[in-house]
């Protein structure tokens, strides 16, 4: 019983469910370790918070479009949003996985920490944004300014990405397949060696993007010039 | 005798009659275009501002005689409990006391410190709050209330110790620089603190000014949806503010549905900042709890949200001011560190040693601090007790308490929440304008004065004929 429990995929309609109730009884499966793996959310309507604060390995597909803050700070689930995400995406994801079929709002991943970010469409401004540890896949092109602050972690663009690509990144490093507007301050062009090539093959495969070599993506990073303040590169900022 | 400071001789020379220091170019001022030329760089220090404020020193009570009676001083009972977060959060901090410790971070300073602070907020019952780093075992394990920061930077931000958190406070600014991000400086970077922020070893770590996925009102009432959705409504949120545009931002913060607001004034502490920023940025705490008020009392939620104010509490009256102008609370943060031992003359030769001397010391971004408090540095850290500091900052909250409790009962008040600003007059003309309270010897707060007698004359000039006036 406790098996086929398990297996089943419980339905949850938010036209007749409220959010708090969802959240609840995703989080007491966390805290119990009992109820079902499998989740399907139907009428999300743009609700905002979505499947946020998961703590357990459930497999949450969500049939529609959500608002801000979907699946934020998740840890140990996989979501899946057959639609396109809001603002702050994923947000400080520690672990897990979370792929959006459509497009994606700014700040996606922003401070996340680990697990995997996949956006199938676009991803809007500041993709990535103080980005500690998660690794992002965006099949579409980023807006300005992503990977701003950009810690640790991999951020992968098929597309292209816009201005100020990399601003005052630290350790992250930012791999991108089209054109680059512009690069941020103290964020330059890196060699692109076998480890690379390895690396973003390994991130295409695990995101299953089948359509993109890995060797056509070019690497960039912190030129660490600015990582201790000097009056003398104040012209920088 | 000259006034020269300790420390300052080899800065200044020697007073003598007929030298006149000028008042605008003094040797303060001097000294820092010295140094500007010399090194180049902007002066980043920590503490706060040093600048002569209107501060809670210009006011006094009005304790109880014929008009009101008093409460007996060591006998009758005067309460001082207070719960933060009954607007929405199922599970409010119950405080013993109206006196909290400000959130401080650990990199800012040392374990042994946030242990310290964590033990003497357990011992009389109020909380104490993480900062920009995360939540340390040692934090976590010796507070019984702790209250956890979600700051722009995120460092160290995750959920398992959200859940573990009694409350939540969102940090928008602090008092010291509002509009400011942050700087640790790569010398206070340890593999402990690197690690827990995810950057590698001995580099400028910043912490940015805005948070990474919110910008303005609308999205904050989104954002603390979300946390309160990911802790299931349990814990207080908490927005911190710096002074500024207090009135507008504590109604914006409470339509973006915060249990409690905290107003930190222009004379809150830093661990490291511009002096620019902290001498130039801000209004005073005196100014900026009323505005905070009267954004709470406009909305008709003045006690159901509840206000922390910080900048500049040092002593009970303090404490009592600022509970008599409306707060339910306040925060410390620069008080506590001075009461485990900072700025101690225990540390004289050490201080002599590094430029500076007690009572003067506010370089807690160098790292080298000797009393161990403001340091990551492992040798400085273990000179610091947290038994011995956790006491002295217990009995320093004690003392805080048995003090506000004597002014309110000398006002015959039975809980230090029934101090009023009636309770209070001011000395200065500055004090009575910005607390909006009289002006000692008047009737009246000055601003009400104004309003009374003044305008209508004013308006009646006004409203006559040009070609009669």
């Amino acid at each position: 019983m406790v098996a086929d429990a398990a297996l089943a995929t419980e339905v949850v309609d938010l036209a007749v469910t409220p959010l708090r109730e969802l959240n609840q009884r995703l989080h007491d499966v966390g805290r119990t370790g009992a109820g079902p793996a499998r989740w399907r959310i139907v009428n999300p309507r743009g609700a905002h918070a979505v499947a946020c604060g998961l703590d357990a390995e459930l497999e949450v597909e969500i049939d529609g479009h959500v608002g801000y803050y979907c699946a934020g700070m998740n840890q140990h689930a996989s979501v899946r949003v057959k639609g396109n995400a809001g603002t702050g995406l994923a947000e400080n994801m520690m672990s897990g996985t979370v792929v959006v079929e459509g497009g994606a709002s700014q700040s996606a991943g922003a401070s996340a920490h680990g697990g995997l970010l996949v956006v199938h469409g676009d991803a809007a401004a500041r993709c990535g944004i103080s980005m500690k540890g998660v690794d992002i896949v965006v099949r579409g092109s980023v807006g300005h300014l992503s990977a701003f602050m950009a810690q640790t972690g991999r951020l992968v663009v098929c597309g292209d990405a816009g201005d100020s690509l990399g601003d005052s990144i630290y350790e992250a490093r930012l791999y991108v397949r089209g054109e680059v507007a512009g690069l941020g301050a103290d964020c330059i062009e890196k060699e692109m060696r076998a480890e690379h090539v390895e690396e973003v093959r390994e991130l295409l495969a695990r995101a299953g993007i089948d359509d993109a070599a890995a060797e056509e993506f070019r690497r960039y990073g912190s030129a660490r010039q600015l990582y201790t303040f000097k009056v003398d590169n104040a012209g920088a900022y | 005798m000259a006034a020269t400071l300790p420390g300052e001789s080899s800065r200044g020379g020697e007073w003598q009659p007929g030298l006149r220091e000028s008042a605008l170019f003094d040797r303060n001022v001097i000294a820092e275009i010295q140094r500007a030329a010399r090194e180049g760089i902007y002066d980043i220090r920590g503490f706060g501002a040093k600048r002569r404020l209107p501060h809670f020193d210009d006011l006094l009570f009005l304790g109880a005689s014929v008009s009101r009676y008093p409460l007996e001083g060591y006998r009758e009972r005067c309460d001082t409990n207070v719960t933060l977060g009954t607007r929405f959060a199922s599970k409010p901090l119950e405080l013993k006391i109206p006196i909290t410790i400000a959130g401080m971070s650990f990199g800012a300073l040392s374990a042994p410190a946030k242990e310290a602070l964590g033990r003497a907020a357990t011992e009389v019952g109020t909380s104490t709050t993480t900062g920009d780093g995360g939540m340390t075992p040692e934090e976590r394990g010796h507070s019984k209330l702790l209250v956890y920061q979600l700051l722009p930077s995120r460092y160290g931000m995750n959920p398992d110790d959200l859940r573990k958190a009694d409350a939540i406070e969102v940090v928008v600014g602090q008092g010291a620089k509002p509009g400011g991000g942050g700087m640790l400086l790569g010398h206070k970077i340890s593999d402990r603190v690197a690690a827990m922020r995810d950057l590698p070893k001995g580099i400028d770590q910043r912490s940015a000014c805005r948070h990474p996925d919110w910008t303005g009102p609308d999205d904050l009432e989104i954002k603390i949806g979300e946390l309160r959705e990911i802790t299931d409504w349990e814990k207080p949120i908490f927005v911190k503010v710096g002074a500024t545009r207090t009135y507008y931002d504590v109604q914006l913060a409470v339509k973006a549905g915060a249990d409690v607001i905290v107003v930190d004034g222009m004379q809150g502490g830093t661990a490291a900042t511009q002096d620019v920023f902290i001498e130039h940025v801000g209004i005073p705490t005196l100014c900026a709890l009323p505005l905070a008020v009267q954004a709470l009392q406009e909305l008709g939620l003045h006690r159901e949200v509840q206000l922390v104010v910080s900048g500049g509490i040092r002593s009970g009256a303090d404490v009592a001011k600022a509970l008599a102008l409306g707060a339910d609370a306040v925060s410390i943060g620069t008080a506590a560190l001075i009461a485990m031992g900072d700025n101690s003359p225990d540390y004289e030769t050490e201080y002599r040693k590094i430029g500076t001397s007690a009572g003067f010391y506010d370089d807690w971004q160098a790292g080298r601090d000797p009393a161990g408090i403001s340091t990551q540095d492992d040798e400085l850290a273990s000179r610091f007790d947290p038994v011995l500091g956790g006491r002295k900052v217990a009995n320093y909250l004690r003392v805080l308490t048995l003090e506000t409790q004597t002014l309110a009962r000398a006002c015959g008040k039975s809980h230090v929440h029934n101090l009023e600003p009636e309770d209070l007059v001011a000395l200065t003309i500055e004090a009575s304008l910005m607390a909006r309270v009289p002006l000692a010897g008047m009737q009246l707060p000055l601003i009400d004065e104004l309003a009374v007698r003044v305008a209508p004359r004013v308006a009646g000039e006004r409203d006559r004929p040009a070609a009669r006036r």
